[in-house]
């Protein structure tokens, strides 16, 4: 399993020479297309930042007041039968609500532990591979007018837990 | 709900900060962490930049659309009630596309299209048809192969190798498709009997 790690280092660069390649294969003003797309990417930051500096803030204080220690503390039970890091429970509850919420969990993470700890690791991962089940369906159905959802719940909570095991049977066989 | 959340969150926090005795860790966090986050967006804004501008380039060349075509056979298979050359193919390929590229915000709009049109096709019910339940479960079961935002943070805070968990992400990310994808084609199937 140790290859992924090593594939894992040019994937970047792969995507990189690809699409620069192609552009410049078919005559794109690839520098001039960079920058005007670059742009954009400091409108998504800037609209995501009051967020999280709200939710940071109301993180910040759960950990500094240990209501979170207490809160891993008091699940440690189950997970430990599962052999799952308590300190991740919430993440995986809070990101199919809302990510940025769960984003400022997965930073107290990297805090508490480092993003290159066992935990870190995973945490990466299971974002990686979840998305927000609420927010997503709440956005899309109501949007379209539609009140009843049938079985699209179960199969989301499906996928996502999926995605939760495979993350953590990853990380443990690679790292 | 997100206002309850929040609410509670400081609330608690504080409770059970003086409980404890931690105020002044409780006060300190509260200076702290807003100015962590400016500190996460400015190193968040470098990299995201770095990804909408090479995005950028690959739709200028014609790139995603390409991906977009070859995603054709893949959404004949999922939705097989869709009529052939309906506009609502083209929504939703677009929409998976920009999720796979990591271009969330570009996705939304075309989703939500996709979901008025496949709303049409099924008759303007209130009920949710085969394929709407599809297209969200496949959207939430995460396609995003390049976790931009995931890069950012564990680089700015310290990772050795912030682009380590990539190749698992991307294992990780096709084992909750892949399962999303089962169910919904084994839900349509059970649904219809």
């Amino acid at each position: 399993m140790k290859f992924l790690v090593y594939v894992s280092d040019f994937i970047i660069p792969f995507i990189f020479f690809y699409i620069i390649g192609f552009g410049l294969f078919t005559k794109t003003n690839v520098y001039d297309e960079f920058i005007k797309g670059a742009k954009d990417g400091f409108k998504v930051v800037l609209d995501i930042m009051p967020t999280l500096i709200g939710l940071m803030l109301a993180i910040g204080i759960l950990r500094a007041s240990g209501a979170l220690d207490l809160l891993s503390e008091l699940i440690k039970p189950v997970t430990s039968f599962f052999k799952f890091p308590s300190q991740l429970v919430p993440v995986v509850i809070v990101k199919m609500f809302s990510s940025s919420a769960a984003t400022s969990l997965v930073l107290d993470i990297y805090k508490q532990y480092g993003p290159d700890s066992q935990v870190g690791r995973m945490v990466s991962i299971i974002m990686s591979s979840t998305e927000t089940i609420f927010y997503t369906m709440a956005v899309y159905f109501v949007a379209a007018g539609v009140k009843k959802t049938r079985y699209t719940l179960l199969g989301c909570l499906i996928a996502t837990f999926t995605g939760v095991i495979a993350s953590a049977i990853l990380t443990n066989l690679m790292f | 709900m997100i206002n309850y959340l929040w609410g509670f969150m400081i609330v608690i926090g504080i409770t059970v900060g003086v409980l404890k005795g931690n105020i002044a860790d409780v006060t300190n966090a509260a200076i702290d962490s807003p100015k962590e986050a400016v500190a996460l967006c400015i190193t968040m804004m470098g990299i995201m930049a770095m990804w909408t501008g090479i995005m950028q380039i690959a739709k200028k060349c014609g790139l995603v659309e390409a991906f977009t075509k070859r995603l054709g056979p893949f959404i004949a298979f999922l939705f097989p009630s869709i009529p052939k050359n309906h506009i609502v193919n083209e929504y939703i390929a677009s929409n998976m596309i920009a999720n796979i590229l990591g271009l969330g915000w570009a996705a939304t709009p075309m989703g939500l299209m996709a979901m008025k049109e496949l709303k049409k096709l099924n008759h303007d019910s209130e009920v949710a048809s085969c394929d709407m339940c599809t297209f969200l479960i496949v959207n939430i079961s995460s396609l995003q192969l390049i976790p931009v935002n995931i890069i950012a943070y564990r680089s700015q805070y310290g990772s050795a190798n912030p682009a380590e968990i990539l190749g698992a992400g991307i294992i990780a990310t096709l084992c909750s498709t892949v399962a999303g994808v089962l169910f919904s084609v084994i839900a349509r199937k059970v649904s219809s009997h």
